[in-house]
């Protein structure tokens, strides 16, 4: 176990070190922009007078290396300044949204990677079979259409139509817990149609991939039935490309999902970012692309951790 | 063994035909065998790769393999049954309770993420014959009589964490879990060195006696199946060549290609000796090992003079391979030089020059992946020549055609193929003319042979003998096989974990007094002689095979009689 240990927390210091180098990138382009931050952010009509305060004001007149650590400091402790917009603290804007982030996301995939998973499990049992190619014909097209489109088609059938979701997620705090999943089955079912695809296939792939080996020839040639060739003896060896392909769809869950939010009218945070980029409120943008980073860092950590564990080899040393 | 009274008849198959997939087409690999086996029964299948042994033996458990399937008119009727007509079902309800399998690679064929014990249970677990309890007494009771170690505990391990042999025994104790009437043996010692060979051997026979088992036990090697077989069946080209008793068999072959393949071990190079030579290769002190793990190569010297063979032998993991990394380049030994014709070479392959790196070449073993499927002949053996001789245009044409003829492939031909459409000894004679073209001279030899039938691999050694005495060329020939030694060898080194513990002239070597490993090494190796095992381990005692043989044995010993054989 010692070595495992070892590789977590190696794996764990790599994650550090990338997203200190991508806090550099997310600080210094926006010193890169034209001009600085005060005049891009007024725009053109602004007089002299008015840059001058709001560069007062953001601190702007400190050396850029100074400004970057101090914005760092905060950052680890979760405080990203102030918005140039609202004057509001970056946390109180999207730390809210960022929590419905994750619960949608959440919602979306404990349905999807089962769901996923063991279709995948399925469509390889019965490859080539009428079953595999329509359940791949459909995932595909599902992952092919637009998620706008996808979420509106929901929209006219389970909400217009059958009217049985509501058509608008938004939310308030005296909502019940069902009251919430009920308010965001629509979104949460838009996404799980988009990610399922790529999970499914992968899932089938690794394991028709192992269907060569000679211990699953083993395995038929003691009589195992075709369900357990595959669940007992192909899947235990095919979790580590399915663990990372479920890992970047979760990222996907929380990174890409502003065109759902939107549809459904959702308070997430791909939106925040949206109106922040649109409003050139640079701190909330730099926070939310933090965000993010980090994200996709720890899942992805997260699953190397995963496919660790599930070697054999790593798990058991000689 | 061979007297046993005539039984019921268990396994009765006519006219087996069985079709293989390839280029878009369905091929005849099996074109009508018949077999009849006898309750308690051992049949030795033998033949050379591509006879379709292994297709016959899935073929018994009524299995065709990916890509090949069983023709209709024939006929497989295990203990009454009609396997052909049989559904899936019924026929998957004989595997691994009636009919039992035991693969070639046991380190390829146990799951890397179940316990050998749970892969042991699952058959007998599948079928209800057993509690999970029950079989994994039952399985313990199976390593015991099989002489693996620590019975008690081995099963609780994952397949990697046990060795080959072990792994192999540990095989044939689970296709022994659900007392199958009859076992399919598909070249279950092939990948094992020879001394391990010897333990799963006496192990198999043993078990199977004990049990009264019938069993299918197919090889390529003729020691081998003479040791396990009551009867045996020669097969070329997917049809029988003829069947005997195994003493007949040995004694009288009478078709002509039985007689070809007793005889294959008959070349012979004449030994040359030192006298008159310059020494080409000198490895002096050399310690190595990979990245900061264990020492591979301990305080390893040897020489190897031009024009001449040296055999270097040893089991997997004593250092062979390694040695020949350091001599390439490859590997930057930690301790140590070696000098090529007295001058020190530079240890690492980047700091030496064309000239340099042009007199050490390699063969590998495997032609099939040491080769780029993607890339005409023409061309993989053209860009050596191109590379160290600067060759273009008409005069690389001429010289890749020249070395097409070195090797005994019609340029013409040949000369515009891909890898893939060559078969494996073309495709090591491709790999010996790529070494060739750089115009070395010295060649390493990497089990260059172990990869390829006896007839084919009697054909590259001859070749291999041929060129070094037209280019006087030096060879270090890396191998596991004793026979190879003795036909093509002549000086002789014998590695043992990582050290040197034996060398000189092959026809010392093979005179005793040995060290006890190189005697061990040599007592191992199976011999045509059906009484051969028997004899052994009448000698050596049970307890004193394989890998406890090699532990007793104090590698720093000084050269003594052999006390035990």
């Amino acid at each position: 176990m010692g070595d495992i240990l070892g590789l977590v927390a190696k794996r764990l210091g790599m994650g550090l070190m990338i997203l200190l180098i991508i806090s550099v990138i997310i600080f210094f382009m926006v010193e890169l922009l034209p001009g600085d931050i005060a005049e891009a952010v007024l725009g053109q009509g602004a007089t002299e007078e008015n840059v001058r305060v709001l560069r007062e004001q953001m601190g702007l007149n400190d050396p850029a290396l100074f400004r970057y650590f101090e914005w760092l400091k905060g950052a680890v402790m979760l405080d990203f300044g102030r918005s140039i917009v609202t004057q509001e603290a970056v946390m109180s804007v999207i730390g809210e949204r960022f929590r419905n982030t994750l619960f949608l996301a959440t919602y979306a995939a404990v349905i999807a990677v089962p769901f996923a998973i063991i279709l995948g499990v399925i469509v390889a049992l019965l490859r080539n079979s009428v079953f595999d190619r329509v359940a791949n014909v459909l995932t595909l097209t599902s992952i092919s259409s637009p998620e706008f489109f996808l979420g509106y088609i929901l929209i006219l059938f389970f909400s217009v139509k059958w009217g049985m979701f509501p058509a608008i997620a938004s939310l308030n705090d005296s909502m019940s817990f069902w009251e919430l999943l009920n308010r965001t089955f629509l979104p949460a079912l838009t996404l799980v149609l988009v990610v399922t695809a790529h999970m499914m296939r992968m899932t089938r792939a690794a394991i028709i991939n192992l269907l060569a080996s000679p211990y699953i020839e083993m395995a038929k040639l003691k009589g195992t039935p075709p369900w357990k060739v595959i669940v007992r003896h192909a899947l235990p060896n095919a979790w580590a490309p399915i663990i990372n392909v479920v890992a970047l769809n979760l990222a996907y869950l929380i990174t890409g999902v502003v065109l759902v939010e939107v549809v459904f009218v959702y308070p997430g945070i791909g939106q925040a970012l949206v109106d922040a980029v649109s409003k050139r409120d640079f701190p909330v943008v730099q926070a939310c692309c933090l965000i993010f980073a980090a994200t996709f860092i720890l899942l992805n950590l997260a699953a190397d951790v995963g496919a660790i564990l599930t070697n054999p080899r790593l798990r058991h040393p000689k | 063994m061979n007297d046993k009274k005539k039984k019921d008849v268990l396994l009765k198959i006519r006219n087996l035909k069985i079709q293989g997939y390839t280029d878009e087409t369905w091929i005849d690999i099996i074109k009508g065998v018949d077999l009849t086996l006898h309750r308690g029964e051992v049949m030795g299948l033998i033949g050379e790769s591509g006879a379709g042994k292994s297709t016959i033996g899935a073929a018994a458990m009524g299995y065709a393999r990916d890509g090949t399937r069983i023709s209709e008119d024939s006929s497989i009727e295990f203990d009454g049954m009609e396997l052909m007509t049989a559904t899936e079902s019924e026929r998957r309800g004989l595997r691994g309770k009636r009919i039992a399998y035991v693969a070639q690679s046991a380190a390829a064929s146990f799951n890397p993420a179940h316990k050998i014990i749970d892969q042991h249970t699952e058959a007998p677990l599948q079928y209800r014959l057993k509690k999970r309890m029950e079989a994994q007494e039952d399985a313990v009771d199976l390593y015991n009589r099989l002489r693996l170690p620590n019975p008690e505990e081995i099963g609780f391990r994952y397949p990697h964490q046990v060795s080959g042999g072990q792994l192999q025994r540990a095989m044939t104790a689970m296709a022994m879990s659900c007392r199958p009437d009859l076992i399919i043996f598909d070249e279950p010692t092939t990948a094992l060195d020879v001394t391990t060979q010897i333990e799963v051997l006496a192990a198999i026979r043993d078990i199977v006696d004990q049990f009264d088992t019938a069993a299918l036990y197919i090889t390529h090697d003729l020691a081998v199946v003479a040791q396990m077989a009551d009867t045996i069946k020669v097969l070329l080209k997917g049809e029988e060549v003829e069947q005997a008793t195994t003493k007949e068999m040995l004694a009288n072959p009478k078709e002509e290609y039985t007689k070809s393949l007793w005889a294959v071990r008959s070349f012979k190079s004449p030994q040359r000796t030192r006298e008159g030579r310059e020494c080409l290769i000198s490895v002096k002190n050399v310690d190595a090992s990979y990245a900061s793990g264990p020492k591979i190569l301990d305080d390893v010297s040897f020489d190897i003079y031009e024009g001449m063979t040296v055999a270097v032998v040893g089991e997997s993991g004593s250092g062979k391979s390694t040695a020949a990394r350091v001599i390439t380049g490859l590997l930057p030994p930690q301790k140590g030089e070696v000098l090529f014709k007295g001058d020190p070479f530079p240890v690492d392959y980047r700091n030496r020059n064309k000239e340099q790196l042009r007199q050490c070449q390699m063969i590998y073993q495997s032609a099939d992946t040491a080769l780029n499927p993607k890339v005409r002949i023409s061309e993989i053996i053209g860009r050596p020549a191109k590379f160290y001789s600067g060759l273009t245009g008409a005069a690389l044409k001429r010289r890749v055609d020249e070395l097409l003829d070195l090797i005994e492939l019609e340029p013409s031909k040949y000369y515009n193929r891909y890898p893939a459409e060559l078969s494996g000894g073309q495709k090591q004679r491709i790999g010996i003319a790529r070494a060739l073209a750089a115009e070395p001279s010295f060649i390493v030899c990497d089990e260059v042979t172990s990869a390829l039938d006896q007839l084919v691999a009697e054909g590259i050694l001859r070749l291999l003998d041929r060129l070094q005495d037209e280019l006087n060329l030096a060879y270090m020939f890396i191998t596991h096989d004793l026979a190879t030694v003795r036909s093509i060898a002549d000086e002789v080194v014998v590695m043992q974990h990582g050290k040197v513990v034996e060398q000189g002239p092959k026809d010392e070597m093979f005179r005793p007094p040995h060290h006890p490993y190189t005697d061990l090494l040599l007592s191992s190796v199976p011999e045509m002689d059906a009484d051969w095992l028997t004899t052994l381990l009448e000698e050596r005692g049970l307890e004193n095979l394989g890998e406890a043989a090699s532990k007793k044995i104090d590698p720093g010993d000084k050269k003594v009689m052999p006390s035990d054989a």
